[in-house]
């Protein structure tokens, strides 16, 4: 009789460890939950202080300017008065640039590795392509300090400068007007758009190579050539997940710190050109925030974590939910 | 023009398209390489190993900033590897088709790619900052490695999910027909069949980790000396690259340059050995 009650199988272990892997899987949402509060927690006192102005505030206008409004962007430790709207449009502005470059490329990498390449370099090319995906962000943004920015500020950015100050009035002095010392919004968004460039190629790979064959031979076998085939068949076909990857890639952007705070040169105001200094958020807190100077700036560069947080949540849920459905 | 010749050559220019855009690339990633070899070779020497971080104008290594970054690399996989497979079994194999394992899942995924510097305040906020009762009260060792372990816990989550998940059902049955319980199935025929794979998802994550700079400015802070102990702050390759490449001084910068080289080394390394065992047990099949 006692078969039937107490099973042979019956372990005392299995319950004890069904409980302490679903507490470790319930620590991972503990986490999340902590570091949002902890987000909130502390970045209140700087969105209490300073209510919507944080975000957005406005000012007087200056004499002689047109415009109906004009956007104050204080960011000043010594009279402690802080507005995020600098830093974030410098994170929108740089990701989407870096975006822009980055995103031609990958797709045109991974439509050579897995169309043209011949067959034994496809392999080793996206081997190599994966492993620099995991080279910290460091090494690219310490290349971009010592190697590209003075590269740039050298043979572009300073004949540029030459040429436009025949005619100081025109649109395209204004948009390269700045300091020429190769960092700037521009220099930071190539840096990151060589940093996720690897990231990007290699999942656009994965995600052409998981087409069945037959539906690329069927294109083929109507007599489409390979950029009709691309173009009219692949691409559709994956569409979902490619702009999922996309979003990825600007999740990472986003969020990106060391390859950006080396080179964006860190002010706090919008930037006026296209080689004018900025700042990101990522940037704006790793310089400042072990030398915070205040309680309510500490706060302040907490809070913008916490903005920082709900943009790439936002990006990032997207990105997983357009993946998750893509079909295969 | 003839409608053949017109899709002929709009295929040519976008294999030409093609064939630039991975030479730019390829050839921006090569430069950066070649500058990381040719700049970190130049300050490459046995006093890297043997000196800790010097000031400006003396000499000086990285000894401290390299047993830091061992050190806590070391216990923040120890953490990541512990709830990492112990997450990624329960999303496998117990709870992972219910509400809240889809839950799981998800966030887990976010919380990879979330960015690391807001994993770097968190950690601040829980055990620098002096206001809260779990707090240290000061920068330290153990703060840089618990942001560490956040980094590297949902890729071994991940991981150890997947690969549980690739192991054929039929060693589960195999496992219930000679009586045995769940926890010993899982634990002497599951995760033995995926060993490999579990150990590659663990060099994934350390490979990662020890390249994090953001995480660490906050929390380990850094440190001119030798320091062992976990409980004060800690010097790491990250960071110490990081302030030495800032400053104007050739010799930092240096400095700076070969703790670029051996982070990349070492992060290439563990990839490419956590590639060739996923590849070995492939074959194995």
């Amino acid at each position: 009789m006692s078969a039937e009650t107490k099973s042979p199988r019956f372990d005392p272990t299995d319950p004890i460890f069904r409980w302490v892997s679903f507490g470790a899987a319930t620590l991972l949402l503990v986490v999340l939950g902590g570091l949002i509060a902890s987000l909130v927690y502390g970045g209140w006192p700087a969105l209490s202080t300073f209510g919507l102005e944080f975000f957005l505030k406005f000012k007087d206008c200056p004499a002689g300017h047109g415009g109906h409004f004009c956007i104050d962007t204080p960011w000043n430790p010594v009279t402690d008065v802080y507005s995020a709207t600098a830093p974030i449009v410098g994170t929108i502005v740089s990701s989407f640039l870096a975006l822009l470059f980055a995103l031609p490329i990958a797709i045109g990498v991974a439509v050579f590795l897995t169309q043209f390449c011949p067959r034994a370099l496809a392999q080793p090319l996206s081997t190599a392509v994966e492993l620099l995906a995991g080279i910290p962000s460091i090494v690219y943004g310490m290349w971009g300090l010592f190697v590209f920015a003075p590269w740039f500020a050298k043979t572009i950015q300073m004949p540029l400068m030459v040429a436009a100050s025949q005619d100081p009035t025109s649109w395209g002095a204004k948009l390269v007007a700045g300091i020429p010392n190769g960092a700037n919004l521009f220099t930071a968004s190539i840096i990151l758009a060589i940093m996720v460039l690897p990231y990007m190629a290699s999942v656009f790979r994965e995600l052409f190579r998981s087409i069945p064959a037959q539906v690329r031979e069927a294109a083929f076998g109507v007599g489409a050539t390979p950029f009709e085939v691309t173009t009219s068949v692949i691409i559709p076909y994956v569409k979902q997940g490619m702009i999922g990857v996309i979003m990825l890639g600007l999740g990472r952007a986003l969020g990106e710190t060391m390859a950006v705070t080396f080179i964006i040169g860190n002010s706090h105001r919008f930037p006026k050109s296209l080689f004018d200094s900025s700042s990101t958020i990522a940037s704006t807190i790793a310089n400042e925030f072990a030398e915070a100077t205040s309680d309510l700036h500490t706060s302040a560069l907490v809070a913008l974590g916490l903005i920082l947080f709900l943009i790439t949540f936002t990006v990032l849920a997207i990105a997983r939910w357009l993946l998750s459905t893509q079909r295969y | 023009m003839d409608r053949a010749l017109r899709r002929k050559l709009a295929n040519y220019v976008f294999i030409g398209l093609c064939v630039i855009g991975t030479a730019i690339a390829l050839g921006a990633l090569a430069l950066i390489l070649w500058s990381l070899f040719s700049q970190g070779i130049g300050g490459m020497n046995p006093k890297i190993f043997t000196m800790d971080t010097p000031a400006a104008g003396s000499e000086g290594g990285l000894r401290n900033a390299i047993v830091g970054s061992i050190l806590m690399c070391g216990v923040g996989m120890i953490i990541a590897v512990v709830v990492g497979i112990l997450a990624g079994t329960w999303l496998a194999e117990i709870g992972g088709d219910t509400t809240y394992g889809h839950i799981v899942r998800f966030l887990n995924d976010v919380l990879l790619s979330a960015p690391s510097i807001l994993i770097g305040l968190f950690v601040y906020e829980l055990l620098v900052f002096k206001s809260n009762p779990l707090s240290l009260g000061h920068f330290s060792g153990w703060a840089g490695a618990i942001s560490l372990a956040i980094l590297a816990t949902p890729i071994v989550t991940r991981t150890t999910e997947d690969i549980l998940n690739l192991q054929p059902n039929a060693l589960r049955e195999a496992g219930m027909a000679l009586g045995a319980s769940q926890f010993t199935t899982i634990r002497s025929i599951i995760w033995k069949a995926a060993g490999s794979g579990l150990l590659t998802g663990g060099l994934l994550g350390f490979a990662r980790i020890s390249g994090e700079t953001a995480p660490l400015l906050f929390t380990a802070l850094g440190n001119q000396f030798y320091n062992g102990n976990l409980s004060q702050p800690m010097a790491s390759l990250p960071v110490t690259m990081f302030n030495f490449a800032l400053t104007p001084y050739e010799d930092l910068n240096k400095l700076a340059w070969a703790g670029a080289l051996l982070v990349a080394v070492a992060v290439l390394g563990v990839n490419i050995l956590g590639r060739w065992l996923a590849r070995e047990k492939n074959a194995g099949h």
